[in-house]
């Protein structure tokens, strides 16, 4: 980062041995205090810097005195830096005193500020060592969720990843690092550390891909820390407040509830009815009292249903309480409906701002970043797009399949190689695994889930495949009648989504693993815009019920692709990609295709035969309360 | 005051100032047996909007008994202190109105089945509410 190199001569001016890393820290630090290039740090920022180390207060105005700033009157880099070093020192418990600081010291801790990440980072040693992570959107989830509790940090950790695993969308990293200062120790810099609960969600391609990332991007980050900081101020609180409100949605879980909310109900400006709703949030396991409680919270028009807004917030809430936080008697604001609905077209924006980060596209988080350094150019647009896409049209039959998370993991592995998130996302069936556990386990493996996406494919695979079809038509029909359904047949025309194919790819779970290595094939951006051509011909097909394919979008779409659109496909052949590579992955593709739609058929059938058996008793239950009805007189 | 919503076994109880829990749910009982009996008595209109009972006084306290009825047979038991004679017919029906829309938010909770106790912070919070106005 630029101010790195200022930075040092300013440290050498005054006459600091600084380590590298120091100066780095400090260079981040400073130039998060004063965004905007100029000599000195703001003072507001500073002192809010400084409480958050957490020393006591005359502490701080000794660290102030003896740095010289009060003497010189602002916090110009010099003082900056020794000031921070004599907050190490002091945390370290060495007197705050000029030549306590000549010694090699820990970097400062700064705990409500999001720019630390609190006791992790407390040596350079541990900073190394630690990997904070890819997972910036847990890294800040568990910033400012430890903010807030003050002390709770280790122990909310793990609690942490479920809310993290749902966002970690590269934008978070990005952005809420930038935010929050995470991103400023972390970008550009050559640490990689992952807090150690993050563990999970460090994945292999975290290293490499947010080191590479950094790399590409410090400049990028750097220069969006300013925007970031202007967009997150946007709001009527502060920052502080921002990083310490656990009732404040961050983007990732708002993209997170997002997607859920799509799983249950395609149309994004409709309802989840209350008994969808119901069985969605029982399977968080929480007590029936408390979920009552968190309806009466978040429905506030009493109509039975769930908005989207309204999702989110009874969403967040229960993910707080999972994190231990006792349920408010009042909605926070944060969490009110009108709050929600005006900040959910900020992620568009900060789409925009922030280069599509598409961090409202399903899923992908982590991964979404990782696929970014990977085909960078081609993401962005995709991203954007899909963002869009995903944003307008979702109704049709994605939702068919509650169970099915195939969508976020469809397209992921077409735009972005993200696998991890998807399933997890959006499914209902992932999430009530991980809601069987304890809350902290079933944070973990929330948390887990984003992050490792072979895993998570193969658990839902076992999952379809030891459900079978049967649990997935039980779901189904539970779906249906939750009357969300009818679907998937009708029109999917104009599914230009990627995410929506993919949505409709969701449905199968059981191919997910076949999914990795056709999406790898898949993964151009020419595929993509097979993709999108494809849509129409998919939904046909697939219509919702059928969850077994998880062939997904990249097979179908070849497939479907080939078979109703030649002509269409071929102008994509010659320009994406050598044609030959391509007519393999499509005859392959082919194939599974039509072994899928056989077992679509199938399902199917099968489907419609329960739909009517239900209806049946459903008449026979009507008849029956018709009959009683009368009797009883309470 | 005292509040009961009952479906022939009280869902919710709420009384203030006094708590003189056993005679309120006596009287609560017995109120009920009259509002069964005025229901049956009318047949089809079954929303009654009140139900002035004025006639359970004692020596030592006198109180007068409204009921009110749902559509759905739950049954809103509101005793107050004759002492409390500001209270107007008007109010008592607003009351319970109040206490109707209350009830039917909770009923719009998916986690809510009819028959259970009534817990709603919502609703207790309007309930007190309510009271404190009376008091």
């Amino acid at each position: 980062m630029e101010p790195g190199p200022p930075g040092g001569p300013a440290a050498s001016a005054a006459g600091l041995p600084l380590s590298e890393s120091e100066q780095q820290r400090y260079s981040e630090l400073f130039s998060r205090c004063c965004p905007p290039p100029e000599a000195a740090a703001g003072g507001s920022s500073v002192g809010e810097l400084f409480r958050a180390s957490q020393l006591p207060p005359d502490t701080l105005h000794q660290i102030t005195e003896v740095c010289g700033a009060k003497r010189v009157g602002y916090f110009g880099p010099a003082q900056f830096y020794i000031a921070l070093k004599l907050i190490a020192a002091a945390q370290s418990g060495f007197p705050v005193r000029i030549e306590s600081i000549k010694n090699e010291l820990p970097l400062p801790r700064f705990v409500a500020l999001k720019n630390d990440g609190d006791v992790r980072y407390g040596t350079p040693a541990e900073l190394h060592g630690v990997k904070f992570q890819v997972p910036h959107a847990t890294l800040e989830k568990n910033s400012y969720k430890r903010t807030d509790e003050g002390d709770k940090q280790e122990p909310k950790s793990p609690p942490m990843s479920p809310i993290c695993s749902p966002p970690a969308s590269p934008s978070t990293y990005q952005r809420i690092p930038l935010t929050y200062g995470y991103g400023k120790s972390r970008s550009g810099l050559e640490q990689q550390h992952g807090a150690p609960y993050e563990v999970r969600h460090t994945t292999h391609q975290q290293d490499g891909s947010s080191s590479g990332n950094y790399g590409a991007k410090p400049a990028h980050a750097c220069s969006t820390l300013g925007r970031s900081l202007s967009v997150e101020r946007e709001q009527p609180d502060s920052s502080a407040h921002y990083s310490d409100d656990p009732w404040r949605i961050t983007e990732e879980q708002r993209d997170y509830y997002v997607n859920q909310f799509r799983s249950l109900q395609p149309d994004l400006n409709s309802f989840i009815s209350g008994s969808v709703a119901k069985n969605f949030f029982t399977k968080s396991k929480l007590p029936i009292p408390e979920l009552s409680h968190i309806w009466e919270l978040s429905d506030v028009d009493c109509d039975g249903a769930l908005m989207l807004p309204e999702f989110c917030a009874a969403f967040h809430l229960v993910v707080a309480r999972k994190n231990g936080y006792q349920l408010p008697e009042t909605l926070p604001d944060t969490l009110l409906p009108d709050y929600l609905q005006a900040a959910s077209l900020k992620p568009l924006r900060d789409c925009a701002l922030f280069d599509s980060y598409s961090e409202s596209l399903p899923g992908s988080q982590q991964t979404r970043d990782f696929s970014r350094t990977e085909t960078s150019a081609e993401e962005v647009p995709d991203n954007s797009a899909l963002l869009q896409d995903t944003k307008k049209d979702d109704k049709q039959a994605l939702k068919v399949s509650t169970t099915v998370k195939t969508i976020p993991k469809d397209f992921q592995h077409l735009t972005v190689k993200t696998a991890p998130q998807e399933p997890n996302a959006l499914k209902a069936r992932p999430r009530s695994r991980s809601y069987s556990s304890t809350s902290i386990e079933d944070a973990m493996k929330k948390g887990e889930e984003p992050p490792t996406p072979p895993p998570r494919p193969q658990k839902s695979h076992s999952r379809a495949s030891s459900l079978d079809l049967n649990k997935i038509f039980q779901q189904n029909t539970q779906a249906v009648r939750s009357g969300w359904l009818p679907p998937p047949p009708p029109a999917l025309p104009p599914r230009p989504s990627v995410s929506q194919t993919e949505q409709v790819s969701e449905v199968e779970l059981h191919p997910q693993m076949n999914r990795p290595p056709s999406q790898a094939e898949e993964n151009s951006s020419a595929k993509k815009e097979v993709v999108l051509v494809q849509p129409p011909s998919k939904p046909a097909r697939r219509k919702l019920r059928t969850e077994t394919q998880g062939l997904e979008t990249p097979e179908l779409s070849p497939t479907i692709n080939v078979t109703s659109s030649l002509p269409a496909v071929k102008p994509h052949l010659p320009v994406q990609k050598p044609s030959s590579k391509q007519k393999r992955a499509i005859q392959t593709a082919i194939r599974k295709n039509k072994e899928a739609n056989a077992v679509l058929a199938r399902l199917n059938s099968e489907l419609q035969q329960q739909l009517k058996e239900v209806h049946k008793e459903r008449i026979a239950l009507e008849t029956q309360l018709e009959q009683l009805r009368p009797v009883t007189v309470l | 005051p005292r509040v009961c919503a009952a479906a022939n076994y009280p869902l919710y109880i709420r009384s203030i100032p006094t708590e003189n829990e056993l005679k309120f749910h006596y009287t609560v009982h017995t109120s009920l047996d009259v509002v069964d009996e005025k229901i049956s008595a009318m047949g089809k209109a079954l929303v009654d909007q009140r139900e002035l009972y004025l006639g359970l006084l004692y020596p030592t306290e006198d109180y007068k008994v409204y009921g009110y009825v749902t559509n759905s047979k739950v049954k809103f038991v509101m005793v107050v202190d004759s002492s409390n004679t500001a209270l107007r017919d008007n109010e008592i029906r607003s009351m319970f109105r109040k206490l109707h829309n209350s009830y039917t938010d909770i009923m719009c909770n998916p986690f809510y089945n009819p028959g259970d106790r009534i817990h709603s912070r919502a609703f207790d919070n309007m309930v007190n509410s309510m009271m404190m106005q009376v008091c």
